[in-house]
């Protein structure tokens, strides 16, 4: 994009700049696009589980129900509570939206369609999904109010517990493709399943890994059976009790925006990014960006599928899978799979 | 060595980022200043306690074992943070930098095991 600018008579830091932020621009406004319309396909496919309609009046087939929402939200009265702490209670969502849109920085939608192609690109996104925690934390604490302090606690408790098991888990895919790069990883999966498929998932080793991996994103983005934050029945609205506004709907587009990011991460990590499911070629044809866009998805769709169906944990429950199983699990797991790199001399793509 | 630049339109897209969640806070507020939906009284400014004055201070004692999650979680996400590098680098450490990752992690397995024991990983 820098040379179409360039081309327009501007010098090469300029052009650089107006490029970068174009290609910002380009990520942070489709993908506010796409929290809107997932909430919707959210609530349809909910829907159509219990045999309802879903929302229908808004626009066609209810296809503006989020703008409507949004409106409604905007022209809102922003409360802040007498007893909260005011800075620290603005700053809170700033932050939960700002983490969440920031870690799309890194995600390669297709080859070479990345804004940050950085060497450590996955790290970075753990990393940048670990600060989410803070949004949070002090949206609990400055609220001054017992329902959102006790679920802050149980979130922060629960999004770090399971943090540690995703951190082994992309150890172990990084054993196997040799680098941080996303976009190396992707290309590692590659003709995988002996050159058929594209995709870690084939693999008998990381396969457990992916199921470990799926589960825990469903808690790192506290979505049912790990909604505890959010509990109605014990919580109310957990730690958005005291969000009205736009600043409650900041967490619930931060939230959705992570929802997203994770199932990219799924994609990218174990099901070939935007590689076709098969290495043939015709499929090759098919750009690559949609094939990313239907994985994430399909995703998308396990996540509201499992909402619909499954019941919600108890906290001991909870905290009991994420550091008695998972954690155990996949420690062993990066002991099997780097035993296994090592005795065969398998040793990441050589690309 | 490291290009710092690519790290710069990450930078941009963290500014970018916090100037629209800025406007998305602070536009609202002017708006509802405008319409007239900035209404605050007295009732609606109390924190939320299902209808009833709050009971006692919200910041009250907590349960001890969020930071018992805590302490295990700095432990763990250390760990994991040492094998980060050795995992991309596999092919140039060998046999020798394995036995030592495992001796690490069978380490901090023997702490996963005795914090189990002594009971921190129970919620009851």
């Amino acid at each position: 994009m820098t040379e179409f600018f360039q081309s327009l008579g501007m010098n090469y830091e300029w052009a650089w700049f107006v490029a970068t932020i174009a290609g910002i621009l380009l990520i942070a406004f489709p993908l506010m696009l796409a929290v809107a319309y997932v909430i919707l396909i959210d609530r349809k496919v909910w829907a159509a589980i219990n045999l309802r309609k879903g929302p229908n009046v808004v626009g066609p087939f209810g296809l503006l129900q989020s703008f409507a929402d949004g409106l409604k939200v905007f022209l809102q009265e922003t409360i802040i509570p007498s007893a909260a702490n005011k800075g620290i209670f603005i700053i809170a969502p700033i932050i939960t939206f700002t983490v969440a849109l920031a870690a799309w920085a890194v995600v390669p939608f297709a080859d070479g369609v990345v804004l940050a192609d950085i060497n450590v690109g996955l790290l970075y996104i753990l990393a940048i999904s670990s600060l989410s925690v803070y949004g949070v934390v002090m949206a609990g604490w400055a609220s001054n109010s017992k329902y959102p302090f006790f679920s802050a606690m149980r979130a922060a408790a629960q999004m770090i517990s399971y943090e540690v098991s995703i951190g082994f888990i992309l150890v172990c895919v990084v054993l196997w493709a040799g680098s941080w790069n996303l976009t190396e990883i992707v290309e590692a999966q590659r003709g995988h399943g002996f050159g058929i498929v594209n995709g870690f998932y084939f693999n008998l080793l990381l396969f457990p890994m992916w199921v470990v991996f799926f589960i825990s994103s469903l808690a790192e983005t506290q979505r049912v059976p790990f909604d505890l934050t959010e509990a109605e029945s014990e919580l109310v609205a957990g730690y958005q009790t005291e969000y009205s506004s736009m600043a409650f709907a900041l967490y619930w587009l931060g939230e959705y925006a992570n929802i997203l990011l994770m199932c990219a991460l799924n994609t990218l990590l174990f099901f070939g990014g935007w590689l076709p499911p098969v290495d043939w070629a015709p499929l090759y044809w098919v750009p690559g960006i949609i094939w990313f866009l239907l994985k994430t998805l399909f995703f998308f769709f396990m996540f509201s599928w499992v909402m619909a169906t499954v019941p919600r944990y108890r906290y001991d429950q909870l905290m009991r899978l994420g550091w008695k199983i998972f954690l155990p699990m996949s420690l062993i797991f990066v002991f099997v799979i780097s035993g296994y790199l090592m005795a065969t001399g398998h040793f990441g793509n050589p690309a | 060595m490291i290009d710092l630049g690519q790290y710069l339109p990450i930078l941009l897209f963290l500014g970018v980022a916090l100037a629209i969640s800025c406007v998305f806070v602070f536009l609202p507020m002017g708006v509802s200043r405008l319409t007239g939906t900035h209404n605050p009284t007295a009732e609606k400014l109390s924190e939320y306690e299902c209808g009833f004055p709050a009971f006692e201070e919200p910041r009250s004692q907590f349960d001890v074992r969020f930071y018992l999650v805590a302490i295990l979680f700095i432990i763990f996400d250390l760990e994991a943070a040492f094998l980060f590098p050795w995992a991309v680098s596999l092919d140039f450490t060998g046999w020798s930098g394995w036995t030592t990752m495992m001796i690490f992690i069978g380490e901090l397995a023997i702490g996963l095991i005795y914090a189990w024991k002594v009971g921190a990983l129970e919620w009851e």
